[in-house]
């Protein structure tokens, strides 16, 4: 069922590498978006066999990136209480909040259950009636069709002590916030292939439309993700900018629809906050006035306190490859992967943590 | 026994300990030197080097697909010692039991801990018991330590690693993890997957017959491969080079770590092990290891080079390189 | 936040959950926002829910595209 897991995948990647050298007369800077990306680019050692043809940026869409502090700060709040029981995907017990994270708080004897699905944490409401159960709602547009069908079942099985506490983001804005900054030296995207499969292609073209810039949907296979940079090249060869879907054996063009409109039964756009990036309009989720018996940010006293970014920490350029890791003044001194400052550094394959690491490696 | 489950009254040292242990340890662990029940085990003096090793079980559940805690404290207590090409001489074994454990649940650790004491051909030399209040040892826990013989001729050790090493894998690796896992029912799996928790002792004399050089050898349990690649490229002061491709997984493992997004390089292993064997010898060793029950699917998956000291690199199956650090704290289910 | 797997249908349960199978392991997973996938089909799961039905014949035809690049016939696409 998957093309680009193959018997002869080396020989198929030794191929597409050849064209993408081909390609490159000068070093690309490609940026990929999302974490998934950045973690399926580490495992598959593609970094290491790019190195002079194109640079690779990981963008803003990590766990890390999309909760700031603040936003932890609230759920640890939450968890404190004797009668919450918090459930959370795994990804979010070790991002730092302004003095604590959720795995430190579990330890100090806090309910706090990591969770595989939405409908589990629906699940554990159902066999806790005494307890309160919040869940942390994190996620791109990937994940919030699933959230929004779990409100509606919570809703529906009349479920009255589970809740939501969002903190759910979205790609587009985030892209055009980084576009509209102005100082953007990216020359081309490697665009969310799970986030497009409910999107699909629409929602990107500005950033090429707009900004003349290209953008691959991209799955994440080795194969998929050295296919995908290979299309990104060869726009820029040909000089055209459009938004393609290399990942077309998931992702059709007008996306999931019937997921969309779930999504927006439940939710409605909101200006949110996201780490190191700071404000950007219209690009998170709150829940509908219909359902707002369930949300965690009305139902409990919960203000949110903006945690800022160190003096000196440089990771809004470096998020949008604007400056390179050592170029920060912390890198390496009082920003380590062993004591992180910055979110890409707290990230371990952010920009930062993943140039450390690698340094002096052939 | 009349009582259906431990209660304090098992732990307080009179009549009812006493009876605990004649009625239901002392069947399980029958030996001459246990049998004497003084307060230490006395063995006669063998060698002049002698391995010894101590461990705690508080894995949960109790029971799970290919095994339960009784066998991993005997397997990896064995292991531990085989480690060192040690032939385990003797273990001692010391139980912490809720108050509400049920009998028959205590009586199918013992035997499960007699039947791979068995395989293992070791005794069980010495024991003891508390019984602590409810909520306290969430059931069970066991406490190990053993003592082993080094025969003359055998140095192995994390410091031996030498550049041109052949690096072995004697099996598929994660079952144990992925199978206490699925066994705790928390992301709601269901397979087949078994623990593969076994004594390595008879593996390692076969190993050692077959070459004495060996320079290293470890089981990869808490932190898995990567971690004890990492502690020997550091210990030898070498690099490590290993190719993803040639690493036994098996399917449903890897299913697994996709659903979870795990990386099955960091996943407890109770009855494999990894050996550092010089160039010249591995394929008389890695013949040995097939020709072995415990050993049927091992698979020579890198080597030892000079450069990179400390660090331990992986080739992809793309042909790229990714660096492999130790695990550094619980791997969590990631959704990113 | 984008981690997607395949899984084959391998069986309908009532309530519009469907239990999957990942190369012999199994998942219950909720067909919400796919209620079109049958037994048999090949879902993309994530986080617990089939976001989309996987199409054999595109990954064939995918599968086809590759042979041909590999043999220096044609580009891929």
């Amino acid at each position: 069922m998957n093309p680009h897991k193959r018997h002869d995948e080396e020989k198929l990647a030794s191929r597409l590498l050849q064209e993408i050298k081909g390609l490159a007369d000068h070093p690309l800077r490609l940026m990929e978006v999302c974490g998934t990306h950045t973690i399926a680019i580490f495992r598959s050692g593609i970094r290491s066999v790019l190195t002079d043809a194109v640079d690779l940026i990981s963008g803003p869409g990590c766990p890390v990136c999309v909760t700031p502090a603040g936003e932890i700060d609230r759920a640890i709040a939450l968890s404190r209480r004797q009668e919450v029981i918090l459930a959370t995907f795994g990804d979010l017990m070790r991002v730092p909040g302004s003095s604590s994270s959720l795995q430190q708080e579990r330890a100090e004897g806090s309910a706090i259950r990591v969770i595989l699905s939405p409908l589990d944490a629906v699940q554990i409401a159902q066999e806790n009636p005494d307890r309160t159960v919040v869940f942390f709602a994190v996620g791109f547009e990937t994940t919030s069709p699933a959230i929004a069908a779990t409100v509606k079942e919570a809703q529906r099985q009349g479920c009255a002590n589970f809740y939501l506490l969002s903190c759910q983001r979205l790609v587009p804005p985030a892209l055009r916030a980084l576009l509209s900054a102005g100082k953007v030296n990216i020359d081309g995207f490697i665009l969310p292939g799970h986030v497009s499969v409910i999107i699909g292609k629409a929602p990107y073209l500005f950033v090429a439309d707009e900004f003349g810039i290209p953008g691959v949907i991209t799955g994440f296979e080795p194969l998929d993700i050295l296919e995908g940079i290979y299309m990104l090249l060869r726009q820029k060869k040909e000089g055209r900018a459009g938004i393609e879907i290399q990942y077309s054996r998931a992702v059709k063009e007008e996306g999931n629809q019937l997921a969309r409109e779930i999504m927006g039964e439940v939710f409605v756009p909101a200006d949110a906050c996201w780490r190191g990036l700071g404000w950007i309009s219209q690009s998170g989720l709150i829940l509908r006035e219909e359902f707002a018996a369930m949300d965690a940010a009305r139902a409990f006293d919960l203000p949110y306190v903006e945690a800022s970014d160190p003096q000196g920490c440089l990771c809004s350029e470096v998020l949008q490859g604007l400056r390179r890791p050592p170029d920060c003044p912390l890198f390496g001194t009082r920003c380590t992967p062993v004591e992180p400052v910055g979110a890409c550094m707290v990230s371990s394959e952010g920009n930062c943590a993943a140039y450390y690491k690698y340094g002096g490696i052939p | 026994m009349k009582d259906r489950r431990i209660t304090l009254s098992h732990g307080a040292g009179g009549k009812l300990s006493h009876d605990l242990v004649q009625e239901l340890f002392l069947p399980f662990f029958a030996n001459d030197l246990l049998r004497c029940l003084d307060d230490s085990a006395v063995i006669p003096a063998q060698s002049n080097r002698i391995a010894f090793t101590t461990d705690a079980y508080v894995v949960k559940p109790l029971f799970f697909p290919g095994g339960d805690i009784g066998r991993i404290a005997i397997c990896g207590t064995v292991n531990d010692l085989a480690m060192a090409g040690a032939r385990p001489v003797g273990l001692s074994a010391s139980f912490i039991l809720e108050e509400g454990l049920l009998m028959q649940d205590l009586e199918r650790v013992l035997a499960s801990m007699k039947e791979a004491a068995q395989e293992a051909n070791v005794m069980v030399v010495a024991g003891d018991t508390k019984v602590v209040e409810h909520g306290a040892a969430q059931g069970l826990f066991i406490t190990t330590a053993g003592i082993g013989i080094i025969p003359e001729g055998v140095d192995v050790g994390s410091a031996r690693a030498r550049p041109g090493d052949k690096i072995i894998v004697s099996g598929p690796l994660g079952d144990h993890e992925i199978a206490v896992l699925m066994a705790r029912g928390e992301f709601s799996l269901h397979g087949g997957i078994e623990s593969d928790c076994a004594p390595l002792n008879g593996l390692v004399e076969v190993m050692l017959e077959a070459s004495q050089a060996i320079h290293s050898l470890r089981d990869p349990t808490r932190g898995g491969l990567a971690t004890v690649l990492w502690e020997i490229a550091n210990a030898s002061r070498v690099g490590v080079l290993i190719d993803e491709r040639q690493i036994p997984i098996r399917n449903e493992v890897r299913a697994v770590c996709d659903l979870l997004g795990f990386d099955p390089y960091y996943l407890a292993n109770e009855g494999r092990l990894i050996a550092f064997v010089p160039e010249g010898e591995a394929k008389e060793v890695l013949q040995a290891m097939q020709a072995h029950p415990l050993g049927r699917q091992a698979a020579i998956i890198g080597r030892v080079v000079a450069e990179h000291s400390g660090k331990v690199l992986l080739k992809t199956p793309i042909g790229g390189h990714r660096l492999l650090d130790p695990l550094s704290g619980e791997q969590f289910p990631r959704i990113c | 936040m984008c981690l997607g797997i395949p899984g084959k249908i391998v069986s309908l349960a009532p309530t519009g959950l469907a239990a999957v199978d990942f190369s012999g392991v199994r998942r219950e997973v909720s067909l919400m926002l796919c209620p079109e996938a049958r037994v048999g089909d090949y879902v993309l799961v994530h986080v617990g829910f089939a976001i989309q039905r996987l199409d054999p014949e595109e990954a064939l035809e995918t599968l086809k595209l590759f042979d041909e690049f590999l043999e220096g016939s044609g580009e891929s696409s």
